[in-house]
């Protein structure tokens, strides 16, 4: 069976860069958050990396990525994550930081989504990031779910399995478990956790086939209009941990976990 | 007296230039292919080179496994088949030039030799690409073009050969083709003698599309012929050149003698009076190759200038920091070497000399893109008209460059001025536009060779130095020592720089060029009155100035009535083309910053710190219209000046005041014996002095120029210590975003 995989994910400031919230006049922002390069949200992403290799097996499955972004940053971010896969992207232009209202985001995102025609809810999955590496609130998922009458919905998933047409997924749970779920059939909303899958290789003919209807796209995006009301954010601050990254990107997980508890442990 | 407006207060740069800002500045701000393509190379040159540069890959000269992993790298990214159309495997449409000078700055950015590497097959490639039969392009670019489950075949490029021809002129080959069978009605069967030197990608290639010339009275000229591995005879790849740079790309000395069908003559052949006669000799098939591929040699350098900015500014910025003795918050704290000014003027001119280089590059790029088109149109009309060979053609130019320079004319007219049935008509004939833009290419290409790779691997020295002892270890951020070392190879290869001076002494005069850059002239000085800080003004005086001196050159000669400006006089036309490097460096580099202050505004993603942006680049194109007309003003006065012969006492002191007369002048009107330059005593004596003062005669329009060009000088510094200012302030990454 065909599935129609939604897949909501915004945009995030590359993480590489220096990252200092300071206080606007219209609240918190990163500093030169606008200027900053920006990448496809890592938790969305590997919603959708997932997404690609569930409709890979399923022939005539479709892939739509909504994503609320400011639209000349979301543009930039394409040029990469257009070329991973074939996907049709719903742009909805709007703040792509992490201070804006969760409640609001889900609203858009869920409108953006019951305006899209032919949607089969007997095929339909919602996907998306369970965190986000702008604030992480944790609950967008969710309340679109809720919004779109889906009542199945799996946060912190990390595998994703169909079994004579029903879903088998994989959640993290307290404690370092995972907790394994059968749901028998779509719709259901999966909140993704990092899953297994590694980023795809770019392949510039499925970018450029995919450019050519996001470029209109983004063109047409419309605002979001947000209003923020009811919505503060009184204060921001960074970890009071000193930041020290290591460029690292070849290191086995095995070495790297040693090295992570040596450095809790002191 | 009018003041700049930003004598006062001025916005700092906020973050360094970020994609956005490049893609207006390189005018490819519409071209989501080209965004896409940088993307997908930078993943490649920040990924996998960069590891293998970080793991040591650079330390042997054999050609590794994980080298040849590249290869498969480079396919997958979509970089070996940017080169192709879309026909022939590729997937972009339109002239290839920009493109591949995007993925040589960004290959460059982390490795110059990956970059090589990479475009070594493209190298390869061209000789079949431009001149090649149908049924040759076909057949190659089928099987060089990567497709999944496929591994595309890979070329080598073979012109260079060994002492005693290496490095002399590209026109002298000892290779040789022969015939050795050719059968009554049967295609003929040659053999192909060639050894190879400094060969790219011979580690790996498949085939060579070698230069050979001959001997045999059958056969005339020279040509260019596709060698396959496969073939009947030797196919050695030889030894690995013991090169100190560029060590990602594979380079060796080969030796082949094959046998091969006349069919892989590049370009076909067709038979006069029994003998084999070569569609085109080797010379005309590598003019249409090496004037495109230099430009992306221009660029890695660029690249590597543009690179060493951030390393630079995180370890100035961090040098004390982790010590106990410099608490965070003190000044040495937050800004370490950054407080010198020493540190932050030296590593502007770095990062002037970087934006610049990539100004000239990429117009150049921009160029042959425009020049691709409409040369296939001219070949056409020279096709309709019965032209054919070289000279030929040459001639039939010469006759319409008139057209060519009233086309200039009537554009450079405001649009009521001119008349617009013979604009409109001058500008849809292909040859009047094609000898235009061919006059451009002809001077943009060897400029940006010469001036980026020359002037920037002495810049990227100061680069190096910058880090201090760090700079020359395999620890230094950024790779800066390795690139340092590349640079040398580039300025080097596909034409070192005497090649470029010579090609540019001569094309610089072109008639057709003089008179476009007259109207840059104006061009500039029209900028300068929207944009009087903008250097746009220095630019233009300084532009006069080696104007009027190559003119002065053409006419003059020197002191023993020898001709100035001729082909055998180097240290005359040579440089005169440095001069005019510096110059169109700063020209498009001013331009490009133009071009940000009326498009940024329009991108949300650029109009925020767009200010800050505007004022810090602009201030790089003051810094660097002042040194690059300090450079011109030094090489014409070299020359306006060198060749006249410095007078002596002995010449009668016809030029020398009396004392007698002084005295005489003294008491008429006092002081003005100050206006007196050399006197003589009535015992014949002079003071003791170096000697009498020049006479310049007829350099009385040079000295005023120059002087005019001394007071556009103003601002420079002031520009350069508001850029230091922002180079403090400015936010850079955490971490540089691939390993060292």
């Amino acid at each position: 069976m065909p599935y129609q995989i939604i897949v909501c994910g915004g945009i995030a400031p590359d993480p590489l860069q220096t990252l200092e919230p300071a206080m606007g006049p219209a609240g918190p922002a990163l500093k030169n958050e606008m200027m900053l390069p920006a990448v496809f949200d890592p938790w969305a992403a590997h919603a959708l990396y997932e997404a690609a290799h569930l409709a890979r097996q399923f022939p005539g499955s479709s892939i739509r990525v909504v994503t609320l972004a400011p639209k000349a940053k979301l543009q930039q971010v394409m040029m990469t994550v257009a070329q991973k896969l074939p996907f049709e992207l719903i742009p909805i232009d709007g703040p792509g930081g992490g201070f804006t209202d969760a409640v609001e985001v889900s609203k858009v995102l869920a409108q953006a989504i019951s305006a899209i025609p032919g949607i089969d809810m007997s095929q339909f999955l919602l996907f998306g990031g369970w965190e986000s590496a702008t604030r992480g609130s944790g609950c967008v998922i969710p309340m679109v779910a809720a919004r779109l009458g889906i009542e199945d919905c799996f946060l912190a998933v990390d595998e994703l399995k169909i079994e004579d047409g029903a879903l088998v997924i994989k959640e993290r749970v307290e404690g370092g478990l995972l907790q394994v779920s059968r749901c028998s059939a779509p719709p259901a909303a999966l909140a993704w956790a990092t899953g297994s899958l590694p980023e795809p290789p770019n392949h510039p003919q499925t970018g450029m086939a995919n450019m050519r209807a996001m470029m209109p796209a983004l063109q047409r995006a419309k605002p979001a209009g947000l209003t923020g009301e009811g919505f503060s954010v009184p204060q921001a601050t960074l970890p009071a941990q000193q930041r020290q990254t290591q460029v690292v990107k070849d290191k086995p997980a095995a070495e790297i976990s040693r090295e992570l508890l040596e450095w809790i442990k002191g | 007296m009018a003041t700049s407006p930003l004598a006062k207060t001025y916005e700092p740069l906020k973050t360094l230039p970020g994609d956005d800002v490049r893609q207006i500045l390189w005018r490819f701000s519409d071209r989501f292919d080209l965004a896409m393509l940088v993307q997908s190379t930078r993943a490649v040159a920040r990924g996998p080179v960069a590891r293998l540069v970080a793991a040591g890959g650079r330390q042997t000269h054999d050609w590794t496994d994980a080298k040849n992993a590249l290869l498969a790298e480079f396919d997958n990214s979509g970089i070996t088949a940017a080169y192709m159309d879309p026909e022939e495997g590729g997937y972009l449409e339109g002239p290839k030039n920009l493109a591949l000078a995007l993925i040589a700055y960004e290959l460059a950015w982390v490795d110059a030799g990956a970059a090589t590497g990479s475009l070594a097959g493209c190298l390869a490639l061209s000789p079949i690409h431009e001149r090649g039969t149908q049924e040759q392009k076909d057949h190659y670019m089928g099987l060089a073009a990567p497709a999944p489950g496929k591994t595309p075949w890979r070329g080598a490029f073979a012109l260079t050969e060994p002492i005693p021809f290496v490095g002399v002129e590209t026109g002298m080959l000892s290779g040789r083709v022969r015939i050795v069978d050719w059968p009554e009605g049967g295609e003929p069967m040659l053999e192909v003698t060639k050894r190879g030197r400094f060969i790219t990608n011979m580690g790996f290639a498949n085939f060579v599309t070698a230069a050979v010339d001959t001997d045999d009275p059958r056969f005339q000229g020279s040509c260019m012929v596709i060698l396959e591995e496969g073939d009947p005879g030797i196919f050695d790849r030889g030894t690995p050149t013991k090169k100190l740079v560029h060590q990602l790309s594979s380079t060796s000395d080969p030796v082949l003698q094959l046998r091969v069908p006349a069919s892989r003559i590049v370009g076909g052949y067709s038979v006069v009076d029994g003998r084999i006669v070569p569609t085109y000799n080797h010379g005309e098939i590598i003019e249409a190759v090496f004037r495109r591929t230099r430009v992306t040699v221009g660029i890695m350098t660029s690249a590597k200038l543009l690179s060493a900015i951030e390393p630079l500014i995180r370890y100035h910025r961090d040098r004390f920091r982790g010590s106990g003795t410099v608490p965070p918050g003190s000044p040495r704290y937050e800004y370490g070497l950054q407080m010198k000014e020493d540190v932050t003027h030296r590593l502007l001119d770095i990062w002037a000399t970087g934006e610049a280089s990539c100004s000239l590059g990429f117009v150049a790029a921009r160029v042959y893109d425009q020049l691709d088109p409409i040369e296939k149109e001219k070949d056409k009309v020279l096709a309709e008209a019965g032209i054919k060979g070289s000279m030929a053609a040459l001639k039939y130019f010469k006759k319409r460059i008139p057209e060519a320079l009233e086309f200039l004319d009537l554009e450079s007219k405001a649009g009521s001025l001119r008349n617009k049935v013979r604009y409109q008509a001058l500008k849809a004939d292909p040859v009047v536009q094609y000898l235009v833009i061919d006059a451009q290419a002809n001077v943009f290409c060897p400029a940006c060779k010469l001036w980026n790779t020359g002037h920037g691997s002495q810049v990227m020295r100061e680069a190096v130095s910058l880090m201090g002892g760090y700079g020359i270890t395999e620890d230094c951020p950024g790779f800066l020592g390795y690139k340092w070392m590349d640079t040398q190879l580039e300025a080097t290869y596909e034409g070192p720089e005497a090649v470029q001076r010579r090609q540019l002494s001569i094309t610089m005069t072109n008639e057709v060029f003089l008179a476009q850059f007259r109207s840059w002239i104006t061009e500039m000085r029209r900028l300068a009155s929207h944009q009087p800080a903008s250097g746009a003004c220095t630019i233009a005086s300084a532009m006069d100035l080696w104007l009027w001196t190559l003119e002065h050159l053409l006419h003059s000669g020197d002191a023993d009535g020898q001709k100035l400006f001729h082909s055998n006089r180097q240290g005359v036309t040579f440089p005169m083309a440095d001069a005019l490097c510096w110059l169109l460096a700063s020209r498009q580099q001013i331009l490009d910053v133009q071009a940000l202050r009326e498009q940024g505004p329009l991108n949300p993603a650029v109009a925020d710190g767009l200010e800050g942006t505007l004022t810090f680049l602009n201030d790089l194109c003051h810094m660097q219209a002042a040194r690059s007309a300090g450079e011109v003003s030094r090489i014409c006065s070299t020359l306006a000046y060198g060749y006249l012969r410095h007078p002596g006492w002995d010449g009668g002191c016809s030029s020398c005041v009396r004392e007698d007369e002084i005295f005489a002048i003294e008491s008429m009107v006092p002081g003005a014996s100050g206006f007196c330059s050399d006197f003589v005593r009535e015992d014949g004596t002079h003071d003791a002095k170096a000697g009498p003062c020049v006479q310049a005669v007829g350099l009385g329009d040079f000295v005023k120029l120059r002087t005019k060009l001394d007071g556009c000088m103003a601002g420079s510094m002031l520009a350069r210590d508001r850029a230091a200012g922002s180079i403090q302030k400015v936010m850079i990454p955490a971490a540089l975003d691939y390993p060292q």
